[in-house]
């Protein structure tokens, strides 16, 4: 059922290599390549619009579930709704993702809406990655939204990673803490060509003790542009940090604009970002290590973006 | 054997020029150790960059096992066997201890045990910092002793050291002179040591006074170390009166 293309696309945004994992839905250009529930997480077909439902019952714990999405179509666009319940006390894994094989010249775009309701005390380990490629001219293209709403005590662990292949993406993240609640969302990007990306991200920390963190890594290489806009908001006694950082190449651009607002005396919110080139000392201490030039920057990027 | 032939580097500034090294010309032999002591601004962290291919000379040659490596630049010669440990040495956001180890030592299968051991050579233990990131999180101190056990890692046949006892505490300072004592015994090693530390003064062959981009004295440290003592109260104007 799945070609070479596909295989490694799979691969590459959530290392599926054939083996059986527990929860899995696989999304081919827009329809339902393959799904399978098990007895604590249940899939199915949304019936008010594209996407799918996903309810994970009270108290899984160390289970899996994949739900990633590859286009091999050129010029297929679609926006799909996906919903997450994940009941109390749960611990779980979810990998979404987006591959995109374009090798037409017509655009292909996915543009996901995913959003979780985590229940009390429950935790979440979210990751996503987008990938794209293809020889056509047609430009791949993702935008994904996601809103989260975490309950009393539950937390939220997402890791969101693109590195090459997408031309535009525009990202939208808006995540509710409740009171004791914890989001780290760990954020890497990497950007060439005439790529652009937009980073938009609302953590609202609305209850007692909740706690936000930010980590933004990106590097923009050639003519491509960045633009972040981190906003932490604390609504009570509660801890936020926004952390933005960005290796600038060639000629790039990036603006990084990270607010932190607070509505509360006890709210304690620190922001930090900075933008800069390779160091050059960075370089030379790796070519006395034996690497060349090149090597160097590569290893100084892959550390950065790992 | 390190050869240095007549070795000038001249800076060019609005007011002129300025000469950092003049004319110098220099062999250390195999599994020696030197140190350059002198006088801040005397021209002794440009020598060791010469070496190291980190400023291009002026003028002059350098030859390293009988290879001209004038022309080479910092990769061949860090392939060559030649490694340099910086007297700041950079910080990597990203790169934690044991990744900058195995890029040093260039084995992608180094193993913690081998990680471990270069660490204890610079008295860190390995299991605080082999994960952790080359980062702001780490004081100078620490930096500084990574630094040199990189170049434990990488094993080159000639290592130099700028200034390695720099934001080092006692403690470790005592462990890190038994390590040079160490690759000194057991001649793994030509070592040139940047510094004005009596106890590494004291482990070296030939002690090399670079003042005013000029070697002015070189013997051993019996005949040396009173000369540095006497210059070191000369200099000092308001005393001498």
């Amino acid at each position: 059922m799945f070609n070479e293309i596909d295989n490694s696309l799979l691969e590459k945004i959530a290392n599926l290599t054939g083996k059986s994992v527990d929860a899995l839905n696989i999304r081919k250009d827009s329809g339902c390549a393959a799904r399978q529930s098990t007895e604590h997480i249940e899939i199915t077909e949304r019936e008010d619009k594209r996407g799918i439902v996903i309810r994970i019952k009270d108290g899984t714990v160390g289970e899996k579930c994949y739900i990633p999405v590859i286009i091999t179509k050129t010029g297929l666009q679609e926006e799909v709704y996906n919903d997450f319940y994940v009941g109390e006390n749960c611990d779980v894994e979810i990998v979404a993702g987006c591959g995109i094989h374009n090798s037409g010249c017509n655009e292909a775009r996915h543009d996901g809406v995913h959003t979780f309701h985590i229940g009390k005390n429950s935790r979440v380990l979210y990751a996503e990655k987008h990938y794209g490629e293809g020889d056509g001219e047609g430009k791949n293209v993702m935008n994904p939204q996601t809103v989260v709403y975490l309950d009393e005590g539950a937390t939220m662990q997402m890791e969101t990673v693109q590195i090459r292949g997408v031309d535009s993406t525009k990202r939208s993240t808006k995540v509710v803490c409740g009171a004791g609640a914890e989001c780290v969302i760990t954020e890497r990007l990497l950007t060439h060509g005439h790529q652009e990306a937009v980073s938009d991200m609302e953590i609202v920390l609305d209850g007692e003790d909740a706690r936000g963190r930010v980590i933004s890594r990106s590097v923009a290489q050639d003519e491509s542009t960045q633009l972040f806009y981190p906003r932490m908001v604390g609504n009570t006694r509660c801890f936020g940090h926004v952390q933005c950082d960005t290796i600038i190449m060639g000629d790039a651009k990036v603006r990084s604009i990270p607010e932190i607002a607070a509505n509360s005396t006890e709210a304690q919110l620190i922001h930090e970002a900075a933008i800069g080139k390779i160091a050059g000392d960075q370089l030379l201490k790796l070519q006395t290590l034996g690497l060349t030039a090149e090597e160097a920057e590569e290893r100084i990027l892959d550390g950065f973006l790992a | 054997m390190l050869e240095l032939k007549n070795i000038t580097y001249r800076v060019s500034s609005p007011d002129g020029g300025q000469t950092i090294l003049n004319d110098i010309s220099l062999t250390i032999p195999d599994h020696k150790l030197v140190v350059f002591t002198g006088p801040n601004g005397g021209g002794k962290t440009t020598l060791a960059k010469v070496i190291m291919g980190l400023v291009t000379p002026t003028s002059g040659q350098i030859f390293y096992n009988g290879e001209d490596i004038t022309d080479l630049g910092i990769t061949e010669r860090a392939r060559r066997g030649i490694s340099y440990g910086f007297q700041q040495p950079p910080r990597f956001k990203g790169i934690t201890v044991r990744a900058l180890l195995t890029i040093a030592s260039g084995n992608e299968s180094l193993s913690k045990d081998q990680c471990c051991r270069y660490l204890t050579q610079v008295g860190l233990c390995a299991n605080d910092y082999l994960d952790r990131e080359v980062d702001v999180s780490l004081s100078g101190g620490e930096v500084k002793r990574i630094e040199i056990a990189t170049l434990l890692a990488r094993g080159s046949s000639m290592m130099i050291f700028d200034e390695p006892e720099a934001g080092i505490d006692l403690w470790s300072f005592a462990r890190l002179t038994e390590t040079f004592e160490q690759i000194h015994q057991t001649r793994t090693a030509t070592m040139i040591i940047i510094s004005h530390q009596e106890r590494i003064i004291s482990l070296a062959d030939e002690i090399i006074v670079v003042g005013g981009g000029e070697l002015r004295h070189r013997g051993t440290t019996e005949e040396i170390f009173p000369l540095i003592m006497a210059d070191t109260l000369g200099s000092c104007p308001v005393l001498s009166r």
